[in-house]
């Protein structure tokens, strides 16, 4: 039997850039194939060929054996290729029902609506592989995780029989990523076939049939999970032995550095996000605030930076009261802040790479005489931190938002370790990130800790909490609900502790 | 290295340099403006009457009578705008001072044409820079006008280095108390700007309207019109009649360098542009989002009533009802065209300053309905705030070819 899609020889170039060179892919039916490769490596490139979004400039694609053209994504929707992209293309305000009827309409007698029809076929497609999907709800209602299922019900509303998931688990939390592979596990019982975009290691070991590494645009390796670990994975993707696991000597901690007391923090809906949460972290060590997104951490961090005020309780930061001071006057005192959201808090997409490094410290001397910018000097230390820091820009004077992801950190990174610093909140600080940017910055975060500046570190990641910390506190609807030695801890203590499960004294 | 490589090294090259060409900015802009100008020629031609006439007799003739009738507007835009050169020549070979005056004075005219546009295009594109869309500029020059006037015409005995000084910083007050309302209504209380200029530009006209009407008024005449104002608050004419030219213009040159250092020399440029850009950022970079807002209102209205001030204190000498007609109106589509960058609202600012006084010379040599010009202005705009037209038009490259924009973002995504 023919495999049911395979592709031959794709090339596709962009002026400068060889996106994909001569690849070949071949998904067989009823099977999850992982396409693992960093960001910018081709494969979302490769797969906008198949879905249509791209014409390649050379090479062939074959459904069930029989050679298609796709020219548009009408065309791969015709041969059965369904892609879930990494940002959903769904209207908030319409159901479910009307996202999916969006585009294959079933109307009645005049032009008029099936609502019901359509509503009725989703129920029967989430039925039958437990989506557990209601059509009548309003998307912007539903949590993302069941976005994304909506997404997926798009798909198989339109009879695809192969699923192209783009980077799925990017925004899913932990549960949801587990929920997810469950489903794609009943999707192949049901013979459907997927190929899902990722460059999370883990994921791919646990959920995949077959891998197949992308590096530079071209294919470097196929194999199977049986057969491959994380370490030659890391390797194959970054093109060079990678190190995974962080030497880290044990934190020396010191003074208190930042203190937080019965702190109350209301969020955008006024609810009350963070609730009388108390702790401290000391110069030299890393305290790593662990939990499901949406526990409090976000409404914590903005607290802690200025962005908004709490309406109780107290923070001190380096002996200063700062419960209600001013983002600027806490930068002021030493603080750096890594945001959770880079495009939207961090960075200033339109402006220059040079630019975005002066961010906070442009009306200061050096890089201000007076009222007067001294471009010069904004220049000159941009040139330094891009060297120090190894951003990979064709110039300082780029706009940053032309910069990937990784670069787009490093950015942010470069600009809050270039000033001396005493505390560091380093929100999310990998998120989306490939490899070779996770394992850089934070082999960089150790070391700041390492030269005594104190760090909050705040994740999702569990892994990458267990990784770096030195003590563990765990967020729970708002409260931090234990604060453990990350020594004397296990991921499966953490994990029970962010589902809300907290140990019996003694136990 | 055979032939055939170099030919084709050379192609290459030509290529390069032409996609350099096709992706620059400035190209759309031209070709907006060429696309326009073609689409008013068009546009003549259908509403002349002779070309209908002519479609009765062939085909050839009906080209020819609307070729004719396109380059006679044309024609009558550049001799309205820029001078009849002929007539040029022949002023200077005769020697007499007001012939050469009367010759060259279009092109001075459209120059004086341009100098309220300077100004008040600087307003709207200041208030762009920093992500404020004050459509209100028209009221602020009708404010600052006003309180202009009022300084120029009571009070008295000053000496013009002082009065003329004091009459401009009354318009730049004046206009900008008119944009700080706005502002501070946005900062305070999230008010939209939008709405909140508009409902201000109503205000500002009647309340100019019932000044002029009232304790403005030319006690000696009847007309809601204001007395002329002190000669020392006139601004400084560099000819005599009949060419109105004055230093305003320089003003407003002036007043673009200005905004030019502060948006991108200073610290301050530096805040507002990214409070523009992004004010998540800027707030997370420690900017003060409310006084960038309210501050950037206030210089907006500022440079819009020296808009005002200007016609009062150069051109008109005295204040009227309804005397701006549409300055701070056309200032957007102006700022617009130039891309909010000072030196664009300049040359934009010329280019439609000599669009509508060559149209008025337009309407009376080739009997063109003046009109006419603000299709043209329109279609120009049109074409430069829709560039896709125009790159698919001329077949032009896309600026950057960004990996990801073909993905449409989705809602959740940034």
């Amino acid at each position: 039997m023919s495999p049911i899609l395979e592709l031959r020889g794709i090339t596709k170039r962009f002026p400068g850039v060889l996106a994909n060179d001569h690849i070949d892919l071949t998904l067989e039916q009823g099977e999850i194939h992982a396409l693992l490769g960093e960001n910018g490596a081709g494969k979302t490139t490769l797969m906008n060929i198949l879905y249509g979004l791209y014409s390649p400039d050379e090479g062939e694609i074959f459904v069930r054996g029989e050679k298609i053209e796709v020219r548009s994504p009408s065309d791969s929707i015709k041969a059965g290729v369904g892609m879930v992209h990494q940002h959903f293309m769904l209207v908030p305000v319409f159901t479910v029902t009307e996202n999916v009827m969006l585009g294959d309409e079933i109307t009645r007698m005049g032009g008029f609506l099936n609502r019901r029809a359509a509503a009725e076929r989703i129920r029967a497609i989430s039925d039958q592989y437990h989506l557990e999907v209601n059509p009548d709800a309003y998307v912007r209602d539903l949590p993302v995780g069941v976005q994304q299922r909506v997404e997926i019900i798009k798909l198989l509303y339109r009879e695809a029989d192969i699923l192209i998931l783009d980077e799925p688990t990017a925004v899913l939390t932990p549960q949801e990523v587990d929920e997810l592979f469950t489903i794609m596990r009943s999707l192949v019982e049901h013979g459907k076939s997927i190929i899902f975009i990722t460059h999370k290691l883990r994921e791919v070991l646990e959920f995949a049939d077959r891998i197949t590494v992308i590096r530079g645009g071209k294919v470097v390796g196929a194999t199977t999970p049986q057969e491959a670990d994380q370490n030659q994975l890391a390797a194959m993707m970054v093109g060079r032995a990678v190190d995974l696991h962080l030497e880290k000597a044990p934190a020396q901690p010191q003074d208190v550095v930042l203190q937080v007391e019965d702190l109350v923090v209301l969020d955008d809906a006024e609810q009350v996000a963070v609730n009388q949460v108390s702790f401290e972290v000391r110069a030299g060590e890393i305290l790593g605030v662990a939990g499901v997104q949406g526990n409090g951490q976000t409404e914590l961090v903005r607290a802690l930076t200025g962005l908004t005020n709490p309406v109780s309780g107290r923070v001190t930061l380096l002996g200063q009261d700062i419960t209600t001071a001013s983002p600027r006057e806490i930068t002021e005192l030493g603080s750096a802040h890594i945001p959770e959201d880079r495009q939207r808090d961090g960075l200033v997409l339109t402006a220059t790479v040079a630019d975005n490094f002066v961010l906070n410290t442009y009306y200061r001397p050096p890089f201000a005489r007076g009222v007067w910018l001294q471009e010069e000097k904004v220049l000159e230390t941009a040139e330094e931190i891009i060297e120090k820091f190894d951003v990979r820009t064709p110039s300082a004077l780029i706009p940053v938002g032309s910069l990937s992801g990784g670069n787009q950190q490093k950015v942010i990174v470069g600009r809050e370790f270039s000033r001396p610093i005493k505390f560091l909140v380093a929100s999310q600080p990998t998120r989306g990130l490939d490899v070779g940017s996770i394992e850089y910055i934070h082999h960089r975060l150790i070391e700041k800790r390492d030269d005594g500046c104190a760090v909050l570190l705040v994740s999702t990641e569990l892994d990458e909490i267990m990784e770096l910390s030195d003590r563990i506190a765990v967020m729970y609807r708002g409260k931090m609900i234990a604060i453990v030695d990350a020594a004397q801890t296990t991921k499966e203590e953490v994990g029970l502790l962010m589902a809300g499960v907290v140990a019996q004294s003694g136990g | 290295m055979s032939n055939s490589d170099k030919a084709q090294e050379k192609k290459k090259f030509a290529g390069v340099f032409l996609d350099e060409i096709s992706k620059s900015p400035l190209t759309v802009t031209i070709l907006a403006i060429f696309s326009g100008l073609v689409l008013g020629g068009l546009l003549v031609a259908v509403t002349s009457e002779d070309v209908y006439a002519a479609v009765r007799v062939s085909f050839g003739e009906t080209l020819r009578v609307a070729w004719d009738a396109a380059w006679r507007t044309y024609k009558a835009l550049f001799i309205g705008s820029v001078g009849d050169p002929a007539r040029i020549m022949a002023a200077f070979q005769s020697g007499d001072a007001e012939a050469i005056r009367r010759a060259v004075n279009p092109f001075f005219e459209s120059l004086v044409q341009s100098t309220p546009y300077i100004f008040a295009g600087l307003a709207v594109a200041l208030g762009f820079r920093v992500g404020l869309f004050n459509i209100g500029a028209e009221g602020q020059l009708f404010i600052g006008a006003t309180t202009t006037v009022v300084v120029a015409l009571f009070l008295k005995g000053l000496p013009a280095i002082i009065h003329v000084p004091l009459a401009l910083l009354a318009g730049f007050i004046g206009g900008g108390f008119w944009g700080f309302i706005p502002g501070w209504l946005k900062a305070k209380t999230g008010g939209h700007e939008v709405i909140n200029t508009i409902m201000m530009n109503y205000i500002a006209f009647r309340l100019s309207e019932f000044l002029l009407r009232g304790p403005l008024k030319n006690p000696e005449g009847y007309s809601p019109i204001t007395a002329e104002i002190q000669d020392s608050a006139k601004l400084w004419r560099f000819f005599e009649s009949p060419i109105r030219f004055h230093i305003g213009f320089f003003i407003a040159l002036f007043c673009a360098y200005l905004v030019y250092l502060l948006l991108f020399k200073t610290t301050w440029g530096f805040t507002l542009r990214t409070v523009g850009s992004n004010p998540h950022a800027a707030r997370y970079a420690g900017m003060n989002i409310v006084k960038s807002t309210v501050v950037a209102m206030f210089l907006s209205g500022g440079l819009a009533g020296l808009a005002g001030a200007n016609e009062v204190l150069g051109v008109n000498h005295n204040l009227a009802v309804a005397f701006s007609s549409g300055y701070g109106f056309d200032s957007i589509a102006l700022a617009l065209l130039g891309k909010s960058h000072p030196l664009g609202v300049v040359l934009a600012a010329i280019l439609f300053g000599f669009l509508r006084n060559g149209a008025i010379q337009m309407q009376l040599t080739a009997g063109i309905p003046i009109d006419i010009i603000s299709v043209l202005q329109a279609a120009i705009l049109a074409f430069i705030a829709a560039p896709a037209i125009i790159r698919t038009i001329y077949r032009l490259k896309e600026p950057e070819m960004d990996l990801d924009t073909i993905t449409l973002r989705g809602w959740g995504g940034n």
